[in-house]
């Protein structure tokens, strides 16, 4: 696009949108400056500049012990992503490269199962859980989250395959490579990048599921969507402590997340826009 | 290509998601239905008995029900209106050209990777807080009386708080659709001395109808189904101000520990969440067909 823009023009539009940006950024702002205040500096009224203290981290970790819902979150984001990819890759496979009529109904049908509402099945699965002996345990959670990633996961490895050209299999096929060949020599290859941002989103996407995270756990698994909410009924004033516990938990997906644009729209779009 | 044997191999690839989706599909609703038929209490679990439509009975002569059918109505069309026009918005303005665009783009997208309590929490005592809140401070500053925001709109807040968590999502998506946007057509367009607004409508819009139309069904999809925020903000309160349907069947299966009474609630929420997606899916069908 090379249209001609004045500098004015230009300066008046970029401080436009850096003013829209720093509001929306704000809140994330202000509880990591809150962190490095003191609790009374944190309800003394507003102030951009903290005394810098790390007291409130090493506070939340000793206090309210914060490595151990930190593993949990890992655990359940990752264990998770990877069981729904080793679920998911098979049946992505199959249907971007040998589909049949039904193929679109099927993915359809797949995505349809992510519009149930998750509270209809609480009760159900609540009741399962606690038969089973897998209320706050790791393992019932990771299960569930893959389960409710599942759909996700089989139609974005299902757009990115798409996309591998199928000549390159019949060329394969034509050298006298058998299936297996085809897969580990050549699709394998092609289809990491996919794998990688499917990996990534629904990473992200776990980490930060806040449903069933906090129903079925309670110390044991619990990750730190659920640490955080015991948070919301504290003793006495917390602010500052609240924000380190806040500024760790999302700090890292954060992170991930800024490298992941591009796959987030693809992802939670199912493909439709790019 | 696809010769009976690459068929039967391709059906055993598929069949680990197939039959895994299915189980999560079917058993757990098959077992709400039951439920929904049944006097079950957690408290009580020896005295179950057949209810008939007790339960549904109970559920839908409850005013709680209809005013969380209300809230969640009020709660989904409020966020879908402030997230798409405000993310229509926010995208034309991030698509100008403007100085350090790949950090404004990361500063703009950062709330939607915030988790549900996180972010609830930071708005609730940092921002919207009525003694100690930005908020607060602001229109002490300016000489204002402090809105006490979870008491005073307590839906409003729970709105604004899943906006802020939207937004990103909303200017994310059309961004990429705008960005999409053949530049000569634009030139093309602006010789013809079609104005900003022109543009805009005859153009910029109709490109942007799709990318618009995901936006509202997949926030959709998520939006009816918003708990944390409103645990850990209002906890639905005060009275049942914010309580929205996901919150009250949580309420009733898990607080009251009465079983079917939340599976009839649950039942009643599938029927909703399907009628609203047949809508969706029929009015996005033919967009995303295109």
């Amino acid at each position: 696009m090379a249209r001609k823009v004045t500098t004015g023009a230009r300066i008046g539009w970029t401080i436009a949108a850096w003013v829209v940006a720093l509001l929306i950024f704000f809140p994330i702002l202000y509880a990591l400056i809150t962190s490095f205040k003191t609790e009374q500096e944190a309800i003394a009224g507003f102030s951009l500049i903290p005394s810098g203290t790390f007291e409130n981290y090493i506070t939340v970790e000793e206090q309210r012990d914060y490595f151990t819902p930190f593993m949990n979150s890992v655990i359940l984001s990752v264990g998770s992503t990877i069981l729904a990819l080793i679920v998911a890759l098979p049946a992505a496979w199959a249907m971007a490269f040998a589909p049949t009529k039904r193929t679109k109904d099927i993915l359809m049908w797949m995505l349809s199962t992510k519009m149930m509402p998750s509270v209809a099945v609480l009760l159900p699965i609540f009741i399962i859980f606690r038969n089973l002996g897998l209320l706050d345990t790791r393992i019932g959670l990771t299960v569930m989250l893959m389960l409710i990633n599942l759909p996700i996961v089989v139609w974005m490895l299902y757009t990115y395959f798409r996309e591998i050209p199928g000549e390159i299999l019949e060329a394969a096929r034509m050298d006298g490579a058998g299936i297996w060949q085809e897969i580990v020599y050549v699709l394998a290859p092609m289809g990491v990048p996919g794998i990688a941002s499917t990996l990534l989103l629904n990473v992200i996407l776990a980490w930060n599921e806040a449903f069933w995270t906090i129903q079925l756990t309670t110390t044991n698994a619990a990750p730190l969507t659920a640490f955080i909410a015991s948070f919301s009924s504290p003793q006495g004033l917390f602010w500052a402590k609240l924000s380190a516990a806040s500024t760790m938990a999302i700090a890292p997906i954060l992170i991930l997340g800024w490298f992941s644009q591009k796959q987030l729209v693809r992802g939670l779009t199912f493909g439709a826009v790019k | 290509m696809a010769t009976q044997n690459t068929k039967t191999l391709a059906r055993v690839m598929m069949a680990p998601s197939v039959i895994l989706l299915l189980i999560w599909m079917i058993v757990p609703l098959a077992m709400t239905l039951y439920y929904s038929f049944q006097n079950y209490n957690l408290l009580t679990p020896m005295n179950v008995s057949f209810a008939g439509f007790f339960n549904y009975q109970y559920f839908y002569t409850d005013p709680a029900f209809f005013q969380s059918i209300w809230n969640t109505l009020v709660l989904v069309l409020g966020v879908l209106a402030i997230t798409v026009i405000g993310g229509i918005a926010i995208a034309l303005l991030i698509d100008q050209p403007i100085f350090g665009q790949g950090i404004v783009r990361i500063l703009v997208i950062s709330p939607f990777f915030v988790m549900p309590p996180v972010a609830a929490l930071i708005w609730k005592n940092m921002i919207m807080h009525p003694g100690y809140g930005v908020l607060a401070d602001l229109a002490q500053f300016f000489g204002a009386q402090p809105i006490d925001w979870f008491a005073q709109y307590p839906l409003l807040s729970v709105i604004i708080i899943v906006a802020w968590q939207w937004l990103p999502f909303a200017t994310l998506i059309l961004l990429t659709a705008l960005q999409s946007l053949d530049g000569e057509q634009k030139e093309a367009a602006e010789m013809d001395g079609a104005n900003a607004v022109q543009r805009f409508i005859h153009l910029t819009l109709p490109h942007l109808s799709r990318a618009i139309t995901v936006v509202i069904l997949i926030q959709t999809i998520f939006l009816l189904g918003v708990y944390a925020e409103i645990l850990v903000t209002t906890n639905g309160g005060p009275g049942y101000a914010s309580t929205n349907l996901t919150f009250l069947i949580y309420r009733t299966a898990r607080l009251g520990y009465d079983v079917g009474g939340g599976a009839a609630g649950g039942i009643i929420a599938v029927v909703l969440a399907n009628i609203v997606a047949f809508f969706l899916m029929r009015a996005v069908g033919k967009n995303l067909d295109k």
